[in-house]
Formats: C-alpha cells, structure tokens, sequence
C-alpha cells in the first residue's frame, strides 16, 4: 500500500490518471466511484461548494480507512483523493479507486472507502446558495446563527 | 496556567475570525476549554456537537490537556 493512499487536492485531477497508478496484472476488477458536486441540496438551489479540510488529521484518518479496506477485503488496491477549496456545478470533489482479483471485493472496498470518508474525516463543505446566502452542511442552525447577524 | 495553541477550521474559523491562537487558561479538558471560547466567541455550535483532536489525534473531551498541547475542534463533518 502506498504511502499517499488518500490525499488531499488543491486541484483539479484526472481520474484516469489516478486509476493507471492502480494497475496490476493480477486485477481482474476496478471499481470507482466519483463524488460530483450538485446544483441542489435539500431543496436549495446550490451555486458553488467550498471544501476545508484539517490536513494534518484528515490524511492520517484517510490513510486508516484505506488500511481498513484493505484488511476487510481482498483489495489489490485502493486510493481515494479529495478536493478542497472552492469547486464548481459538476466538478468532482471526490474519488476512489479500488482494484481487486474479483469485482465483488473492488465494489465492497470503494463503497466501504467513500462511506467511511464521508463520516469520518475531518472535511467540511460550505454551500453557497443561488440566492447568495452559505451555509456549512450538518450546521443548520448555526448557518441561521450567521445569517441573523 | 498552561498555554494552548489552537487551531479553528470550518464554521468555527468563520467564527472566531482566526485560524490558529495560542491561549493562556486553566481549562483541564477540551469541554472545558470549549465551554470557555463558546463564551466568549459565541460560537453557535454545542459542545456535543464536536469531537477534539489533540497533537494532531481524535481525542475524548474529557482527555486531560498538557501545557503547549495543540487542540482542534471538529464540527461535524461533511466530506464528499
């Protein structure tokens, strides 16, 4: 497993790319999944999403769930990257890759990594609405503490 | 008296207007260090809400702090 399983991106990056680091004559699958951002959420009409990630803990955990996935399937292998900063409508703000002699392990180990990284790693989304309004997601109510001062 | 050095991401960041201060307090655990700075920045989240790291580690709240130790709020997270 390589030391860079899960990153962080700043930019723009090609999954292709990403996949062919993945290659491995004894793979007989590969399983990857792309996070989009979406022009909605809730019933908002979403404009923009912005990414902040702790980087410190976030690659650390990252790299722990990779290593989870690893020793709960038979993966040959598996990287996730995801992107922080300001992303726009359908740009892709996450992606993992999972490589395995047979495909039920790959498509176990990428939705076990996508899964996990969505609950566990220390990223926040700021959306920012058509209507000119933001607010951080899973922060509701501070996001209307904000908006009333 | 121990001196902490904090660092704030996310809506906490937004906030406090800060992203890292270093403080002097007598908090003994980062519940206690929270319920300080939600006082006095009024920060909108509650204590329960968040998780602690500290030295770059996912910590309990009721971890006891060491002077010079780095501690991190973690809002929920919304990766993705």
């Amino acid at each position: 497993m390589s030391e860079e399983s899960f990153q962080l991106s700043e930019e723009v990056f090609i999954p292709k790319e990403q996949a062919k680091l993945l290659c491995d004559p004894a793979a007989g699958g590969y399983c990857a999944f792309e996070g989009w951002v979406r022009d909605h959420n809730e019933g908002r009409p979403v404009k923009s999403l912005e990414y902040e990630a702790y980087p410190e803990l976030a690659i650390k955990e990252g790299s722990r769930i990779i290593k989870e996935a690893h020793k709960k399937f038979e993966v040959l292998g598996a990287n996730c990257i995801h992107r922080t900063g300001h992303l726009q409508i359908g740009e892709i703000a996450v992606w993992v890759g999972a490589t395995a002699k047979h495909r039920e392990e790959a498509f176990a180990a990428c939705r076990y990594i996508i899964d996990e990284v969505k609950s566990r790693v220390p990223i926040w989304k700021k959306e920012h609405y058509e209507d000119g309004n933001s607010g951080w997601v899973r922060c509701e109510h501070c996001a209307a503490h904000e908006h009333s001062h | 008296m121990k001196t902490l050095h904090l660092q704030y991401f996310a809506i906490l960041r937004e906030q406090r207007g800060l992203t890292n201060e270093s403080m002097q307090t007598n908090a003994s655990t980062p519940a206690q260090l929270y319920e300080e700075l939600k006082c006095k920045y009024q920060f909108s989240l509650e204590s329960e809400q968040l998780r602690a790291a500290v030295n770059g580690e996912f910590t309990s709240m009721d971890t006891s702090l060491s002077d010079e130790d780095e501690v991190v709020y973690i809002p929920p997270v919304a990766g993705g």
